[in-house]
């Protein structure tokens, strides 16, 4: 099986895999890290959103060999502590009921707040409206979003 | 009703016992359902148990640290936060520095530890109380007799005890005295006004690991050398394994193994002794066996597998069909009647009859059905998210020949349950696969394998008559036709019950070879949208005010001595007016049309409103108040947090939710072809919770039912159109208006 050299949250770490192995499964089965969720597989729900170069992307449907040489970071990797203003804000809020997909939701959050720290309502639907919450807890991810524009530095 | 009464007595050495920690302090065990169902007798003598058999407990260490474990699955409904909260209280502790973690099952001893039917708080009120109480009164005790005084003479805050003289004892202190001690029979639980925890918003104690992606869930679970399994099962309802080829599979990456399981869950098909929840297959399935989940998934999709028809490939035609014929035909099965609706329907001026029609839906979890499972001949290990495990053990015991003891069941944090996870054929697929492989080994389903192999709320048509005669409401009768089962206990005697002269529930079901169950709000979650829009009708056609006519109807249900009759017409008249107020109610703006519902189930009473507007010519929800009496509110930040989520549940799958089958072939596999809403289509919801001294009751899922009627009724307000079929909005063509000019 092919090697892959990646850098994970700023580590670098080697993998072997099958080269149309999903970064997804590379995290969760080879590299232990489980924090990004396994939801649909075809880059419909958003729970395994994280961060490639900045930019988020869905690493269900993002094949190993395409991500190496890339700066990848996942929700381990996003604080050490969980001090970042969207983690923070998700705590504030109390955004979680089943709490499965929030890892997604955050990742996406924090790459879009990142780019722009002022977002109107409609730019927050816009961008968040590809991370299912099947608890339906829109309105308070919406609100912590919010609250995370602000505390952005 | 009456609630906070601390005179509700237990025998407390039939539920708690206490025990010396061999590394200091106290451990305090209590057993939940023993102490509110008075009637079960423990099944063995508490007296002689030692505190691992005791279903939660309290911990309390020398340094005076306190650790409470949470008996019930956390599926989402924040139990873990709030059964621990209520003890909290009354063991007079600060809540941020409360320790909490998720007890195990124990098998052995105890018969429920379930999440299901919004009731884990409801159940466990009386007895969390008295627990902390309990414990809290035995450490003040304990310093009582260090200090030689009277108790009566202490007074506690916060885990430090302080005397007439102001000196003070912290619990760690005086827990190692505490639990020699004699368990006191008479504990005094406080007064609503004196709560310092319940009642306070308290963020989800998992919170940091959610928002930090730390192993939480079933799917993170992970022991050193397992091994993952992915299951082929049959593509049809009424379709089973008749060959397969993995020649080509077992070449794959990864691969370990392609085996063949389902003889022994085959075995126990139509045993009696086998549980509700157990969703049998009749059906052998091919097991692919890897090294990763990816390899597993990959590796099944080359296998080759002929499928033999065994029974009714069903589609919904098929089924639209039978449940037409059973509405049209006359086995009935009457669930409860009063008067006689045909005299009433024979004597009116005016006879209203409308047919309500659901689709079946998928549950869709966010976490996919999985389980870990490891067999050895010594003892069974279950890890994972269900929400009934003790079913779950029993069956696995039962399927594998082996005695319930050898079993230990551990309940993950669960992505989601909305009964889905009362049924455990996820958990016996991963035991016979363990079984059969002797390694540990976690089944994981993908989202395709979770929507089509699910156990589906059944699709079911509601036909509801009404007889009007002299501006009034004299009958009432409806007729429910369902799938492989139909409402259920009290249902039948929900709001309108009791309050029409004639009134009758028929219903009737044909067996389905499609697995079917709960789904969040069994039968109410769409009988209450087919009640409350003809109760609209009604109001139209008696040319009524449509929150008066539930008024009125709720009204005579008053001073009722029908004991089945489990609602209050005071409480839920008082959401209604609540919501009426909070809504604005007939105070709209111009362009917003506001439809209104009232229902009672699992204990709590609701009313919401639904505000609709018309954007680019179709008609939007734009927000949902919600008024809800629950009772006392443990954690209003919780709560909040369930009704907001049920509401935009309930409009979701009112408005999108479609589902059904071709040949016993599920239409939608993924969420490509799926619809769940997303945050661009919530609406906005404004949630209350009436503030009372009375018991806690459900709120998992009353917020849910009540929301597609609000829609219904609202859409009908903006349009003028009245919909009978769910979802709402699958003939967009239907809703479209045509853009009125604007008039400056």
């Amino acid at each position: 099986m092919p090697k892959y050299n990646l850098n994970v949250n700023g580590k670098p770490r080697s993998i072997e895999a099958s080269a149309d192995t999903p970064l997804l499964w590379i995290l969760r089965d080879h590299l232990d890290m489980v924090g990004t969720k396994f939801g649909c597989g075809i880059a419909q729900c958003g729970a395994c959103t994280v961060h490639i170069d900045g930019n988020a992307a869905r690493s269900c449907s993002l094949p190993v060999a395409s991500a190496e040489g890339k700066e990848i970071t996942t929700i381990e990797g996003l604080s050490e502590d969980g001090s970042h203003p969207v983690q923070m804000a998700w705590k504030e809020v109390d955004v979680p009921q089943c709490g499965y997909c929030q890892a997604g939701q955050i990742m996406t959050a924090s790459a879009f707040l990142a780019q722009n720290k002022n977002p109107s309502e409609a730019e927050i639907k816009n961008v968040m409206h590809g991370n299912i919450c099947r608890c339906a807890a829109y309105n308070r991810i919406q609100k912590a979003v919010e609250i995370a524009a602000g505390n952005m530095e | 009703m009456s609630a906070t009464s601390a005179s509700i007595t237990f025998s407390r050495r039939n539920f708690l016992r206490t025990s010396s920690l061999a590394s200091g302090g106290l451990l305090i065990g209590f057993n939940l359902f023993t102490a509110c169902k008075s009637d079960v007798k423990p099944p063995i003598d508490l007296a002689e148990l030692n505190y691992k058999d005791f279903n939660a407990f309290i911990k309390i260490a020398k340094n005076g640290a306190v650790t409470i474990f949470s008996p019930n699955p956390e599926i989402g409904q924040g139990v873990k936060t709030a059964m621990p909260m209520i003890i909290a209280e009354e063991l007079d502790v600060a809540w941020d520095k409360v320790l909490v973690e998720q007890g195990v099952l124990d098998t052995e001893n105890y018969t429920r530890q379930v999440a299901g039917g919004s009731q884990s708080i409801r159940f466990s009120w009386d007895a969390l109380r008295q627990t902390g109480a309990t414990a809290k009164q035995m450490l003040v005790n304990a310093a009582a007799a260090k200090w030689g005084v009277d108790a009566s003479e202490l007074s506690v805050s916060e885990g430090v005890i302080t005397n007439a003289a102001g000196k003070t004892l912290g619990y760690g202190d005086v827990v190692d005295a505490a639990a020699k001690l004699e368990i006191p029979e008479n504990v005094v639980l406080k007064e609503p006004k004196d709560y310092k925890i319940i009642g306070t918003d308290q963020v989800n104690v998992d919170i940091d690991k959610i928002i930090t992606g730390k192993p939480l869930f079933g799917l993170d679970y992970k022991v050193d050398g397992m091994v993952y399994a992915a299951v082929l099962r049959p593509p049809a309802f009424g379709q089973e394994l008749e060959s397969y080829d993995a020649t080509e599979a077992k070449t794959m990456p990864g691969v370990i193994d392609v085996i063949k399981i389902g003889e022994k869950a085959k075995a126990l098909l139509g045993k009696e002794e086998i549980n509700w929840t157990a969703q049998l297959s009749p059906s052998e399935k091919v097991v692919v066996i890897a090294k990763t989940t990816w390899d597993a998934f990959k590796a099944k999709k080359a296998i080759k597998a002929q499928w033999k028809d065994t029974s009714t490939l069903e589609s919904t035609e098929y089924q639209d069909k039978k449940l037409n014929d059973l509405l049209d035909g006359k086995e009935f099965t009457t669930l409860r009647e009063d008067g006689d609706v045909n005299k009433a329907f024979a004597q009116a001026d005016n006879v209203l009859e409308r047919t309500y029609e659901s689709p079946f839906l998928p549950h869709n979890c966010m976490e996919p059905m999985n389980f870990f499972a490891h067999v050895t001949d010594k003892k069974i290990h279950l890890v994972g998210p269900i929400q009934t495990p003790e079913d779950a053990a029993n069956t696995v015991a039962e399927l594998l020949g082996r005695d319930v003891k050898d079993i230990h069941l551990e309940m993950t944090r669960q992505g989601g349950g909305f009964g889905r996870r009362l049924y455990g054929d996820f958990v016996y697929e991963a035991a016979e696969i363990a079984d059969a492989i002797r390694k540990p080994v976690k089944m994981v389903s993908s989202r395709e394998d979770d929507m089509t192999t699910g156990v589906y709320r059944p699709a079911i048509k509601y036909r509801i008559k009404a007889a009007i005669k002299g501006g009034k409401l004299t009958g009432y009768q409806l007729k429910e036709a369902a799938i492989n089962g139909n409402m259920y206990g009290l249902i039948p005697n929900f709001f309108p019950a009791g309050a029409v002269e004639n009134y009758r529930v028929d219903v009737a079901n044909y067996e389905s070879n499609i697995t079917t169950g709960a789904w969040r709000a069994p039968y109410t979650n769409f009988l209450a949208y087919a009640e409350q829009s003809f109760f609209d009708e009604i109001a139209e056609a008696m040319d009524m005010d449509k929150v008066q006519l539930r008024l009125d109807l709720l009204e005579k249900v008053k001073g009722t001595t029908d004991e089945r009759i489990q609602y209050n017409p005071e409480r839920l008249q008082a959401v209604l007016k609540m919501a009426v107020d909070k809504s604005g109610w007939g105070k709209a703006p111009e362009g917003t049309y506001q439809g209104v519902v009232a229902y009672y189930c699992h204990n709590s009473h609701v009313a919401e409103v639904a505000d609709v507007q018309i954007e680019n010519g179709m008609p939007v929800v734009k927000k949902v108040t919600c008024v809800v009496d629950c009772g006392i509110v443990i954690n209003p930040l919780g709560a909040k947090n369930q009704i907001v989520g049920g509401v935009i549940d309930g409009v979701g799958h009112a408005m999108y939710g479609q589902f059904g089958f071709k040949d016993g072939v599920p239409s939608s596999n993924n969420y490509d072809t799926y619809r769940l809403i997303r945050m661009n289509e919530a609406p906005v919801v404004d949630a209350y919770m009436i503030q009372n001294e009375l018991s806690p009751t459900g709120l998992g899922e009353p917020a849910l039912p009540p929301a597609g009627g609000a829609v219904a009724n609202a859409l009908r307000a903006a349009t003028g159109k009245r919909i009978y079929k769910q979802p709402f909005m699958e003939d967009l063509d239907f809703w479209r208006v045509e853009e009125k000019e604007i008039i400056g």
